[in-house]
């Protein structure tokens, strides 16, 4: 923490300036879809990397596996086949934090120093100041971060913060087989991208093309997409993603009210508490619930 | 592979065939995304599924499972009839121009010879005519009726697209797609390259479907260059190595022709596996058989074998007949096998039809599995609910179970598909009391040798004097086991020409196969390694990837047998003159006294162009063949026939024909023909394959690998699934003649139902990994639905191609 503590672009919850002293390169992770085959290597390397195991789950009809991020599973294939014009293919799409530039996590979580942006790029989660409100979920353009139903703590992926400062490119990057995942600074990145996408417009991808979408400021984990005029075909990858309207009115002028009206409510529950006890939910409505909830 | 896996970056087309390298080979399929990035090369996929190669391809076009000869007879008919032939190599490298002798017949799907009696063929007409010295006769001109040239063509006409798309299912405009693509490398400066593994070779008809893939290679002048050949992608790390050491027991170490019950002496049996050359000039290589056959008789036997009794010829062991893993599990069956060394080998998963592995396993006395891990063999006598349904009480096998290091806990050597032997180090110490395979099969030895010397026995000489001279007997070191399999001068070996001149002194060890001998002054375990351990040390722990050509060659990185040659036949990358075909990916050209290049020569260095040497050494003709003469059982030319579980009534290229329905020459045992299902109790066309997120039946042990892919499924196409109201992530029962499994449905656009001759015919795709001993959920064998019948060259199950019936469970 020490060093990268100089390195901190924005802390959320937190008013005091970042650290100016110096500056770091920006980086990316490109994901070539055109090149990935879905191998899972990445998936692998990211488990085993950050020692997290998802359960053994069951095959649901579909090759993806696990089925879906998870605490334990911070990055997974989605395979999607799309048929167009007598013309098959199987879309195979990595999936897991974009790192983005306007971090709607980080806007919206209320706890300091639960999620931190270096200036790097990297959007990183800090476990030990989580409150687990979830607000990170709501904020993500993505729907990428999940709870913990153990510790009830956010978790997702970290691109790798603790390999990148020792130099060490993420652990799904050094396993890819194929050189479908490429990391470097963002410009590099963005040039290899303008190579990939024009071999992919010689072999007819018309509208291949780079996703680095401007709603969240860019990304640092970005696509190579054979239909970059349709990212929805990737299993519903947004087309234009930006940090729902609410987390801005939460933490822009409303934020102090807010505050304020929390505070009230706090204040308001004590006094009645205080005067009234604790609540009671009459037998008859608790009934009424479980009905409901059998049926 | 007759080149390497860096050399697929080289190619302009990459044409996956009978394989799935993104699924199955994903870390040496970066070469062909390297070739598509760097060259840009196109990638076209021919498979019954659209798979995760196809995901990457530039084109894919769909076929039946078990058609690919008609397809590729068609790819051959189309090439002639369009004249797409690099003609100068067809001319030069090729039999085109030989004759064949005129008793040679096709007709109605049979070739001259047929014995249906016992399904196999008399090849005696499938051979050249000869003149007075015994040289094939030939017709330069091409226009022979009986030259190879015009047998071939004729033969292949029938084969139209119409008659591809009636037999394949493949659409006419997809087949004619893939023609364009493959006719565009017949220029001499443009190479294709075909990567196939066992979607070609579990068939009954595997090697000649590979064989029909080497004549597209030679008729395009893709053999021998840089980004062609004809590549396996083989399946295990060291698959590659376990062929090189005899896993056919018809074979000897270095494929060396394994002596049978009639070969009597070794003067006989040298002097007919000694080949004479059928054109003047040719190096005909296997003119040095003796060498490499007494030298590893002198191997093993050492001082016992000696000139007076034919260096031991009588210590080796003949064959009584046919030993591959069909003929050994049938026997098994029959009860003629009391007891199973099963080491590294789960045939309870791994061979055909499970019911007939058990029962034959039942049968045994005893068992012994070495194996690091607990396999479904070790516990094919315990119930697992409906996965293993047995009744221990009536098994009386008993089974001892050896645990043996893993690969990572023990040194040893690796050999790639691309022959290169790569050294390995130790990881890890194997844990509990593991031990190395090496020392299991020693110390078992040192017991038996122990128990002849005390008891006595039969014919105890060949145990009692085998050469066992390592330091630790019971602990054979990879590195003494390298040494002796690369060889050693016993005495001094002297230049043939000069006898003055020790070329190799005695003791030392052997820097290449040429230095062998066959006067027994020499010793080599594996002639086709020998140089992998010379004087200089183990070259296959060399790791210097220098790559002064750009090709990928990398001469000092590891060792690739033979005498580490990275591409086979390389001579013919060069024109007759000696200029290379293509200048920009030079692998050998004439440097006026020597050829040079990027490569070791696969022909005698100093070989003048003039003097017409040709490129195949290893046939006696010097030019490869398109007519393959006696040497596959079921003809010289590949024809379609059907898989022995069809969809079909007849073999459309034969309607009138039933003995040319399956491949005639295709050994069926009793009752082995009656467990065959028709397609009227099982309509639907199934395949079995491997998943990128397991390897065979080892990693569903392992619990990363089981999360990737945590339950066995099955994958049928949206319209099948309709029909049969199954929708996905249902649970599906899936029956062949020989029993059921179950598992998840995955219902996919990327299985399409073909129109086969007017007949809609769906596909069943069946991953195998599955089981019930590991980390995954516990589930069914797969190979409890494929039936035991075999290629008829290689005796690999037809895995690949089978009928089943499919129903909600």
């Amino acid at each position: 923490m020490a060093l990268q503590s100089l390195d901190i672009k924005q802390r959320s919850a937190t008013t005091t300036p970042a650290p100016q002293a110096r500056q770091t390169m920006e980086i990316a992770k490109l994901i070539d879809v055109s090149a990935c085959i879905g191998c899972k290597a990445c998936q692998v390397a990211c488990m085993e990397w950050n020692d997290v195991r998802e359960e053994v789950g069951h095959n649901v009809g579909v090759y993806d596996n696990p089925t879906d991020l998870t605490e334990n599973a911070w990055t997974v294939m989605r395979f999607t086949e799309v048929e167009e014009n007598n013309k098959l293919e199987w879309l195979i799409r990595k999936d897991g934090c974009m790192h983005c530039s306007d971090p709607g996590c980080l806007k919206s979580c209320p706890a300091p120093g639960a999620i931190i942006q270096y200036s790097n790029g990297v959007v990183d989660f800090h476990q030990e100041n989580c409150i687990g409100c979830g607000y990170c979920v709501t904020g993500c353009p993505f729907n990428v971060p999940r709870i913990s139903k153990k510790d009830n703590k956010a978790y997702k992926c970290t691109l790798c913060s603790d390999r990148l400062a020792v130099n060490q490119a993420p652990a799904c990057v050094k396993a890819c087989p194929t050189g479908a995942i490429e990391f470097g600074s963002k410009e590099d990145m963005k040039d290899y991208a303008g190579k990939r996408i024009a071999d992919l417009k010689e072999r007819g991808y018309d509208k291949a093309g780079l996703y680095d979408p401007p709603g969240v400021g860019g990304t640092h984990v970005m696509y190579v997409l054979h239909h970059a005029d349709r990212p929805g075909l990737y299993a519903g990858l947004p087309e234009n993603p930006s940090i729902s309207p609410l987390v801005s009115l939460w933490k822009g002028a409303t934020k102090p009210l807010a505050t304020f009206a929390l505070g009230l409510a706090a204040l308001g529950s004590l006094f009645h508490y205080v005067i009234k006890g604790p609540n009671e939910v009459a037998r008859e409505i608790e009934e009424e619930i479980e009905k409901e909830d059998a049926s | 592979m007759t080149n390497h896996w860096v050399d697929i970056k080289n190619a302009d087309l990459i044409l996956v065939m009978g394989g799935n390298p993104a699924e199955a080979h994903p870390c040496g399929f970066k070469w062909a995304i390297e070739a598509k990035k760097t060259r840009k090369a196109k990638l076209v996929v021919v498979d019954p599924r659209f798979n995760r190669t196809a995901s990457v391809a530039d084109f894919y076009a769909p076929l039946r499972s078990g058609s690919d000869i008609a397809f590729l007879g068609g790819v051959i008919n189309y090439l002639i009839a369009n004249d797409k032939i690099h003609k100068d190599y067809v001319k030069a490298y090729t039999n085109a121009s030989f004759l064949v002798d005129p008793g040679f017949k096709f007709s109605d799907g049979l070739f001259s010879g047929y014995n249906e009696e016992k399904r196999s063929y008399d090849k005696g007409s499938w051979s050249y005519q000869l003149d007075k010295d015994g040289y094939a006769k030939i017709d330069e001109s091409w226009q022979d009726p009986n030259c190879v040239w015009q047998l071939m063509k004729a033969h292949y006409a029938r084969y139209t697209p119409e008659m591809v798309a009636k037999v394949c299912g493949t659409p006419k405009e997809s087949f004619l797609k893939v023609c364009e693509y493959i006719a565009e490398t017949a220029a001499p400066n443009k190479t294709m390259t075909s990567l196939y593994a066992l979607g070609w070779t579990e068939h009954s008809v595997g090697s000649q479907n590979i064989r029909c893939m080497a004549m597209i290679q030679l008729l395009l002048g893709n053999m021998g260059m840089a980004g062609g050949g004809i590549n396996a992608l083989r399946g295990h790390s060291n698959v590659q190595g376990i062929t090189d050491f005899a896993l056919y027991a018809q074979q000897l170490p270095g494929y060396l022709a394994a002596p049978t019950d009639a070969d009597k002496d070794i003067k006989s049996f040298l002097e007919k596996k000694t080949t004479k050359a059928l054109r003047p000039g040719q190096m005909n290589f296997y003119q040095n058989f003796p060498k490499w056959y007494v030298s590893l008789q002198k191997a093993w036997w050492g001082d016992a074998a000696t000139k007076d009794n034919g260096f031991a010829f009588d210590y080796m062991p003949k064959l009584a007949g046919a030993s591959d893993v069909l003929s050994i599990f049938d026997q098994m069956y029959q009860g003629k096998i009391n007891g199973f060394l099963c080491q590294g080998f789960n045939p309870l998963a791994s061979v055909a039809n499970k019911k007939k592995v058990s029962d034959a396993l039942a049968k045994l006395k005893y068992m012994v599995v070495m194996d690091p891990l607990a396999t479904d063999t070790s516990e094919f006598w315990k119930p697992y609910g409906e996965f293993n349904e047995v009744d221990p009480a009536k098994i009386p096998t008993e089974v001892f179970r050896l645990p043996t290091s893993l690969f990572a806990e023990t040194a040893g050597s690796f050999t790639n598909s691309g022959r290169v032997i790569l050294w390995r180090w130790k990881a890890a110490e194997p844990p509990g009391d593991a031990k190395d395979d090496t020392e299991i099969m020693a110390t078992l030895f040192l017991k038996l040798k122990e128990m002849y010397a005390k008891d006595g026995g039969a014919f105890a000489e060949p145990i009692q004097k085998l050469t066992w001279a390592y330091r630790i007997p019971n602990k054979p070191s990879p590195e003494e086991l390298m040494m002796e399999y690369n060889g050693k001068a016993l005495a001094d070996v002297v230049d043939p020409k000069d006898a003055t001149k020790v070329l190799v002194k005695a003791g030392d060890q052997l820097p290449s196969f040429a230095m062998l001998r066959d006067d027994g002054t020499t010793t080599c375990g594996n002639w086709i390694y020998c140089g992998v351990w010379s004087q200089a040390g183990n070259n296959s722990a060399r790791r210097d990837n220098s790559d002064p050509s750009g090709l990928g060659q990398t001469l000092n990185w590891g060792f690739a047998w033979p005498v580490n040659r990275r591409i086979l036949y390389n001579r013919a990358s060069a024109d007759p003159s000696g200029k290379p075909w293509d200048p920009k990916r030079t692998v050998l050209r004439w440097t006026g006294k020597v050829w040079g290049g990027n490569d070791i020569p696969d022909m005698r260095p100093d070989a003048a162009p003039e003097e017409n040497v040709m490129p195949f050494i290893m046939n006696p003709e010097g030019v490869a063949r398109l007519f393959a003469r006696d040497l596959m059982a079921e003809g010289p030319f590949p024809e379609h026939y059907e898989p022995f579980e069809t969809p079909l009534e007849a073999n459309p290229m034969h309607p009138q024909n039933p003995k040319a329905k399956s491949n005639p020459a295709a050994r069926v045992y009793k009752g082995d023909m009656e467990a065959f299902g028709n397609a009227k109790d099982f309509p639907y066309v199934a395949t079995t394959y491997r998943l990128t997120e397991h390897f065979h039946f080892w990693t569903k042990q392992s619990l990363v690998n089981a999360i990737m892919q945590p339950e066995h499924f099955v994958e049928i196409g949206e319209e099948l699934a309709k029909e049969k109201g199954i929708a996905a992530g249902d649970r599906v029962k899936v029956r062949s003649n020989r029993g059921f499994i179950k598992a998840v449905a995955v219902v996919t656009k990327r299985i399409k139902a073909f129109d086969i001759d007017g007949k809609k015919v769906h596909t069943v795709g069946i991953p195998i990994h599955f089981g019930f001993k590991g980390a995954t959920k516990p589930g069914f064998i797969t190979n409890t639905l494929t039936p035991f019948v075999g290629d008829a060259n290689t005796q690999t199950p037809e895995y690949k191609a089978f009928l089943v019936n499919i129903e909600k469970a």
